[in-house]
């Protein structure tokens, strides 16, 4: 049994790491967009920024499990099937991308304007504000918002579980509900309540370093 | 240097900048005061381009600001420097990299930028904090650094937007010698606003007085101090008519500083046999120079011989009805 658990919690530290990383690298992108082209940024452009607005609102209104059942083909088409940790990443990193883009774009706009403003008076570009002080002066900011992302994803996954991710949700359902086996419910609870503490620590500690 | 002519600016149905006109010359110090509200950062703004204007013309060094984008404008830019009121210091570099960060914008070269920024901090007494972050220095240090950041590029004109109005009274002073020094040795001009009036005695030569977005007086500090005009007066506060008395002839004399230490008011005593009474007077700082003013009451009698005798001195002065 403890194999089996075993097993199940690199699967979901897996699934929560892959996905983090592809959510965050697909978030950034509109992120900065967002940032640049809103009514206060260094280059407003109203028709951009509602369009991207509105695609990332959709994309936060469909819930977890809906979004995984819906975008099966997308997932084959990708990783080749529809079952398995490979296939709970598709969803789970579409399902974090829009949370990432707007944690990252509140933590840009967050930054002092009157930085920025400092900035444009001795010349920089719009690039070079973007890269070389607002990102700079966000990251504690950003650090805090990818531990929020991170440990939703952990809760995401273990609702892939359920619809065959594998990971812990799934032993908790096929053994611990299924079978009746509530010792094994209890652990892989205690186990992930670990895993969200060392996580939510982990991401403090860096937060401070950071911010320091 | 700079040519500010009929400068009008709207932030919607509001006209903050009325008609605006003013010159401002190579090597000058010049302050722009006024209460908040005025119009005077927004016209500090204007000059360097962070604001539009809606009309007229700011022309600096032959460049007309309004025809100047993308990267023109950046290029102008680097002509002149900007400290503000809340430093705009980058929290997570520290002193050094802060200094820096004007020269990496522009491909400076790591050993280039090592030494002018060096050479920055030793201008502004900071050569010890280059590794400490802005969260552990004081406001009249993070100034300092401010102030080193925004010569980095070696502007020639340094624009200064309320820049010791956060700094207590030890601090603004020392923040001042520093600029009159980086004006002197250096020979930039510096354009101030501020609505603290020791500033503008402690540093400038020139000063306009911005009220309701119009200028309402212009011209030499000590003049426009020793014979304020009612708007001046306003601003400052003081009201002196009504505490003088009504009875004989009040006077008001200008000392300039060459004559301010003379022991001239006993020696017309002494000299006309004439008696009066002292009932109004002030010593002002300017700079280096101390400037006074003084209000005597005569009898009506007395009044040719006084005025000729102090015209004789060269003393300025007015009668007060």
């Amino acid at each position: 049994m403890n194999q089996i658990i075993g097993k199940a919690l690199i699967e979901t530290l897996e699934m929560v790491f892959v996905s983090t990383t592809f959510a965050v690298i697909l978030g950034f992108i509109p992120a900065i967009i967002l940032t640049i082209t809103a009514k206060d940024g260094l280059k407003p452009n109203k028709v951009i920024y509602t369009i991207l607005d509105f695609i990332i609102n959709t994309l936060r209104s469909f819930p977890v499990l809906i979004l995984m059942i819906v975008i099966i083909p997308l997932t084959r088409f990708i990783v080749g099937k529809s079952i398995g940790t490979e296939a709970a990443m598709v969803p789970l990193t579409i399902a974090a991308a829009p949370f990432v883009a707007r944690i990252i774009e509140s933590s840009l706009r967050e930054v002092d304007k009157g930085v920025i403003e400092a900035a444009k008076s001795f010349g920089a570009s719009n690039t070079q504000i973007i890269f070389k002080v607002m990102l700079k002066e966000a990251v504690p900011s950003i650090m805090s918002g990818i531990t929020l992302t991170i440990i939703s994803i952990v809760g995401y996954s273990a609702m892939a579980g359920t619809i065959g991710g594998g990971g812990l949700g799934q032993v908790a359902i096929s053994y611990g509900y299924q079978r009746f086996q509530t010792d094994v419910m209890i652990e892989t609870c205690i186990i992930l309540i670990i895993v969200v503490q060392i996580l939510q620590l982990l991401g403090n500690y860096f937060y401070n370093k950071l911010s320091k | 240097m700079i040519e500010i002519k009929n400068v009008i600016k709207s932030f919607g149905q509001t006209q903050v900048i009325k008609d605006v006109s003013i010159s401002i010359n190579e090597g000058e110090i010049y302050g722009i005061i006024g209460h908040s509200g005025a119009g005077k950062s927004t016209l500090l703004r204007c000059i360097n381009g962070l604001e539009s204007y809606d009309g007229g013309s700011i022309n600096v060094m032959g460049k007309e600001v309004s025809s100047l984008n993308g990267s023109s404008l950046r290029e102008f830019r680097k002509d002149l420097g900007m400290i503000f009121q809340n430093f705009n210091l980058m929290q997570r570099k520290n002193v050094f990299d802060n200094v820096a960060l004007p020269l990496e914008v522009w491909g400076y070269t790591k050993s280039e930028i090592k030494d002018r920024v060096l050479e920055l901090l030793k201008l502004v007494g900071l050569d010890d904090k280059r590794l400490s972050k802005p969260s552990e220095l004081s406001g009249g240090q993070k100034q300092r650094v401010a102030i080193a950041r925004a010569l980095a590029l070696n502007p020639k004109i340094l624009l200064c937007d309320e820049a010791t109005s956060a700094l207590d009274p030890k601090i603004t002073k020392d923040i001042l010698k520093l600029l009159s020094k980086i004006n002197k040795e250096l020979g930039i001009t510096i354009v101030i606003v501020t609505h603290q009036m020791e500033v503008i005695k402690e540093v400038c030569e020139k000063v306009a007085l911005l009220d309701g977005g119009e200028i309402k007086a212009e011209g030499k500090a000590e003049d426009l101090f020793l014979k304020p005009g009612k708007s001046l007066k306003k601003f400052l506060g003081e009201e002196d008519d009504g505490i003088l008395p009504d009875d004989g002839i009040n006077i008001k004399l200008f000392f300039p500083s060459n004559s301010s230490e003379n022991a001239l008011i006993t020696k017309m005593a002494r000299e006309l046999e004439v008696d009066f009474s002292i009932v109004w007077g002030k010593l002002e700082k300017f700079r280096e120079e101390v400037l006074g003013g003084l209000v005597i009451n005569i009898r009506k009698e007395d009044k040719d011989k006084v005025i000729k005798y102090l015209e004789n001195k060269d003393i300025i002065l007015e009668v007060l009805e």
